[in-house]
């Protein structure tokens, strides 16, 4: 196995499309090296990128936020603009691993995995994020919604990868909010997550929502009916019970060992009513 | 905690221990950090099916691939007799763990070794394991105890016909042993009670989770000398062990203590130790066998999963007046779960007259069962506990009062056989009722639980040299692995007993050449009988030492006494003679005799049974079945707390490994009885942030039998959580599940089904 470390977009892109899908990214690290100890995979060349400039740092960009695509979990929860405006993305990043791996891993790390339960995910997507991606055909931008395709696979092609995150600007009286069960309180996998991102006008009714749920189907399932019951709604109990009623019916897990199909489709809905809860909490504040 | 008043100057204090040091700053020596020249490593093969005949064995190309230095099979180990041998208290069966460290004619668990290399890199090891060629045919399995019992269950040994059944049955079962204890007439005690509760329970196996896996590095010289490096809760365990496995001599296998990273009854066996002997032999290298905690998980011992009935009756004011119970305990693949301590232990908290209790002994394809904490204890004291709760709150008495009222105390005849001497359950009790805890208010989908537990506690044979060096320090030599801070224990009991510094005693726990037969660190048993031979020696030396300043002084030794770390004359009869301290008798010892020092080897008897009583308040998300706990407090009789700070620890780290138990904790096999959650990531023991300080109360009760009055500690408190937290999710759902883990998908079903 070849580790290699280039200065430059170009050369990163180079030495990924030589190698042509034997080829591993190293941002954090976090799940690459627990799954070559594991010997889950063995590629034949590690290209870690986070040499490489335009993967770097926080930016204010336009009212929103370029967020690089080695930047930690712990360098987000230190930053405080960041925090304010997208609490509910900082608090899904943050809740990847322990103390020390927030030290290293990485929020686009954690889309670019592709497991169904990322717990940095959920509220991204619903945030309405968008990455830039770079390979051999120049650069492109999509949603990160697009990246996952299903269990441990994205929609990368052979040389490319992502160098940013776009979250975008917000306007007043907005906010979102995410949360995940787990048996324990830290240190385990979400068998149920839920972001929900809103917008309110001044009298506090919903203008906007997107709610999306992880860990409850092969990708991030969006629950279009859940943010219906929201819009127009002060999120009062009856449009809380509907997005419970409409996160639940959207939900399709499995039975595995980490939770029962009954389970996870009654938490989905537990979970996405009191995220909205949340997240409209601290937009009318 | 209730600090005692003064009546010793070391003990009872909390001195910081000896080895701290060396383990905080990462120098201290686990069982993987030697490395000596020439070494190889050594991995095992471990079965994929949880039950396979072996059919054949080819290992022609590990052996042909370069760098490797030997391969073993089950055919390069001698063939063990299937019969019980005493083995210091315990009784083993050497074919079974012949078998169970090297897989022979069947596997009869996923993880099971079945071969093993060495090599002269870890990775070539891995790729000449992965060359190694096992034909099985894979039979059918059984993994739940209740349907290893059934008449159709796939049968794992052949030739197992139930023990202590009359008369023998005819036909081979999974059901190794039956066991029995009664007293009085149960039936005639339901008879007299105004209400009975009869329950069934289940709880799953669990692993210790010890965080230092198993690590060993065996050197075999061509004369055929052995020395073991390992980390273990007995280095003469080890060494016998390898030497009836073997048939090496002991006294030509020399076994050192590794520091030890846990172990809470999982490492009284061997695993590795006797694979790396046999590989250093073939290989003529040290060879170094480490797990991964995957092969923990896999390959190494859990406790008991089970299932039982419990039923217990009382009068409407809250006399137990009959109480019987029937346990079935998973062995996992070789006989010997731990039923025959759940069956004594199950009811000996309480003063009954009428009790019944009946045992099984179940195999199925797993991990052969290891002692865990107070084996089979827990188990059956849930049931028992959760019983108890359920008939305090149908007859309306407080949980505390129903236990005292019935109560084990001075003189109550326990059914399983003895009658309990000075005992402290009703102080345990009486601690838990004062608590603040107890009386503070509860809010909403909070529930408070409380529990007992009783552990025997063991003796059995310890040794200890005190030597008393040149310069007036002493050496003090011991044989027993320091898991909880043993040897800060014994150099306090020296101090104590020698009237001297605690600073001045350097403890040590040498290898097997160098001190006598040491019984396992368990059984709650070191700092009693361990610190009692501590206590011996001293007093030896001092015998010594006064028999020194009596020939100094030209006067009978009856006429020196020893005090406060001085040789005295006994009285002004005596004569006028300054006293002389233990370091000048030192000093002048050449010119007395010469070395000075004080030796005991001794099988201490007398261990005191000890008690606890928990509380535990908890909050249950009625939307999720979520448990938090909030708060949680554990009252012990110690007998004696040495240091008091051990004594904590050591209770606070039960209450937590019940916690675990009680809430999250289990394996998860598929359909082919393979394990799915060998890691801890899936396997699910309580992380810090899971748990409130568990406040442990230490309530001493001196057992008379020791000199400090010691009891033991280590296992009583993980015998009181799993019911403790299972009433107090009663009290917070009104739901009674009777089964363990108190996972969130169980919890939201149970309250699901009340609605």
């Amino acid at each position: 196995m070849r580790y290699e470390a280039p200065g430059s977009v170009d050369e990163a892109v180079k030495l990924l499309a030589d190698a042509n899908g034997a080829a591993r990214i190293l941002a954090g690290g976090t799940d690459l090296l627990v799954q070559l100890r594991a010997g889950m995979i063995s590629p034949e060349v590690v290209v870690d990128i986070k040499n490489i400039a335009e993967t770097e740092g926080i930016t204010a960009d336009g009212g929103g936020f370029c967020i690089g695509s080695t930047v930690s979990g712990a360098a987000m929860g230190e930053h405080a603009d960041l925090c304010a405006a997208w609490p509910g993305v900082v608090e899904g990043v943050e809740l990847i691993g322990s103390t020390q791996v927030q030290g290293r891993a990485t929020m686009v790390g954690n889309l670019c995995n592709a497991s169904p339960a990322a717990d940095g995910v959920p509220a991204l997507i619903a945030a309405g994020a968008t990455c830039t991606i770079v390979g051999p055909k120049g650069q492109r931008e999509v949603p990160v919604a697009d990246i996952p395709t299903g269990p441990g696979k994205n929609s990368l092609a052979n040389g490319e990868f992502v160098i940013n995150v776009k979250l975008p600007a917000r306007p007043a009286n907005a906010s979102d909010a995410y949360l995940r069960m787990i048996p324990r309180t830290e240190m385990d996998i979400a068998i149920v997550g839920a972001g929900v991102n809103l917008v309110l006008d001044g009298s506090g009714t919903c203008t906007e929502a997107c709610v999306v749920l992880g860990a409850v189907g092969p990708k991030t399932i969006t629950v279009a009916d859940a943010a219906a019951a929201l819009v127009g709604s002060k999120v009062d109990d009856a449009a809380l019970a509907a997005v419970a009623a409409a996160a639940s019916a959207a939900a399709t897990p499995i039975d595995d060992k980490r939770g029962t199909v009954a389970y996870r489709t009654k938490v989905a809905g537990v979970l996405a009513s009191r995220a909205a809860t949340i997240a409209a909490e601290r937009a009318r504040s | 905690m209730n600090e005692q008043p003064k009546q010793f100057k070391w003990v009872g204090t909390r001195a910081i221990r000896p080895d701290g040091v060396d383990k905080v700053t990462g120098r201290a020596m686990y069982g993987a950090d030697l490395s000596l020249p020439g070494m190889v490593e050594g991995k095992v093969v471990r079965s994929p099916h949880a039950h396979a005949r072996i059919i054949s064995i080819d290992t022609s190309k590990a052996e042909a691939l370069n760098g490797v230095t030997a391969v073993i099979t089950a055919a390069d180990m001698p063939v063990a007799d299937s019969k019980p041998v005493a083995s210091g208290e315990a009784m083993i069966n050497f074919k079974d763990l012949a078998n169970n460290v090297l897989a022979r004619e069947k596997a009869l668990y996923e993880g099971q070794a079945v071969a093993a290399v060495a090599a002269k890199t870890a990775d070539i090891a891995e790729q000449a394991a992965a060359l190694i060629v096992v034909n099985y045919e894979v039979l059918p399995h059984v993994i739940d105890v209740m349907e290893a019992i059934k008449e159709d269950a796939p049968v794992l040994h052949d030739d197992m016909f139930t023990g202590g059944v009359k008369p023998k049955p005819e036909k081979a079962s999974n059901v190794a042993n039956r066991v029995e204890f009664a007293l009085g007439d149960a039936d005639a005690g339901f008879a007299a009670a105004d209400l009975v509760i009869e329950r069934q329970f289940t709880t799953e196996p669990v692993h210790q989770g010890y965080i230092e896996p198993h690590a060993v590095v065996a050197d075999m010289n061509p004369d055929g000398k052995v020395d073991v490096f390992c980390s273990s809760q007995g280095h003469f365990m080890v060494r016998a062990f390898c030497s009836q496995l073997l048939h090496i001599e002991m006294s030509k296998i020399k076994v050192t203590a590794a520091e030890i990273g846990g172990g809470f009854g999982g490492k009284t066996t061997v695993y590795l130790e006797p694979l790396a002997i046999m590989l250093s032999r073939k290989s003529g290298r040290p060879v170094r066998m480490t797990m991964s905690r995957e092969e923990v998980f896999r390959g190494s011992g859990a406790t008991s999963g089970a299932a039982m009935t419990i039923k217990m009756g009382a009068t409407k004011d809250g006399k137990i007046t009959g109480a019987y119970a029937e346990l079935y305990l998973q062995a996992g693949a070789f006989p010997g779960s731990p039923v025959g301590p759940a069956a004594m232990t199950a009811f000996a908290p309480y003063d009954l007259a009428n009790v019944k209790v009946v045992g099984f002994d179940v195999v199925s394809n797993r991990q052969k069962v290891v002692a865990y904490r107070a084996p089979g204890a827990p188990i059956s004291e849930y049931g028992v506990e959760s019983v108890v709760d359920e008939l305090a709150s149908e007859l309306g008495i407080d949980p505390i009062e129903i236990r005292s009222m019935n109560g084990a105390k001075e003189g109550t005849q326990a059914a399983y056989g003895v009658k309990f001497g000075t005992i402290g359950f009703q102080e345990t009790l009486d601690a838990a009722k004062a608590t603040e805890h107890f009386k503070t208010p509860l809010g909403p989908n909070q529930g408070r639980g409380v529990a007992s537990g009783f552990w025997f506690n063991i003796g059995g044979e310890s040794c200890a040299g005190i030597r008393i060096n040149e310069d007036g320090s002493i050496s003090l030599t011991e044989g027993s692995p320091d898991i909880g801070g043993s040897r800060a224990s014994m150099a306090l009991m020296a101090a104590e007993t020698l009237g001297v510094d605690y600073n001045k005693i350097k403890p040590s726990v040498v290898d097997t050449d160098a001190t006598g037969y040491h019984f396992v660190t368990g059984g709650s048993r070191v700092t009693f009988a361990t610190g009692m031979a501590v206590v011996e020696a001293s007093k030896a030396a001092i015998d010594e030492l006064r028999a020194r300043a009596a020939q100094i002084w030209d006067v009978d030794v009856e006429g020196v006494v020893w005090e406060d770390g001085h040789a005295k004359p006994a009285s002004t009869n005596v004569g006028d003679f300054e006293p002389m301290s233990l370091a000048e008798l030192a000093k002048v010892a050449n010119k007395t005799g010469g070395p000075i020092s004080g030796h005991a080897d001794i099988n201490a008897k007398g261990a005191g049974p000890a008690f606890g009583t928990h509380i535990c308040d908890v909050e249950v998300d009625p939307d999720t079945g979520h448990v938090t706990v909030l708060r949680y407090t554990a009252v012990q009789d110690a007998g004696r707390a040495i240091h008091p700070g051990y004594v904590e620890g050591q209770i606070q780290g039960g209450a937590v490994q019940g916690i675990g138990w009680a809430l999250n904790e289990e394996y998860i096999y598929d359909e082919n009885g393979c394990l799915e959650n060998a890691g801890f990531l899936d396997y699910r023991v309580p992380v810090a942030s899971d748990l409130p300080m568990i406040d442990a109360i230490i309530v001493e009760v001196p057992n008379p039998t020791h000199p400090f009055g010691v009891r033991g500690v280590g296992e009583v408190p993980i015998i009181p959580p799993l019911a403790a937290v299972s009433n107090a999710v009663a009290a917070a759902t009104g739901v009674r599940f009777n089964r363990l883990p108190l996972s969130p998908p169980t919890i939201l079903a149970g309250i699901a089904a009340k609605k």
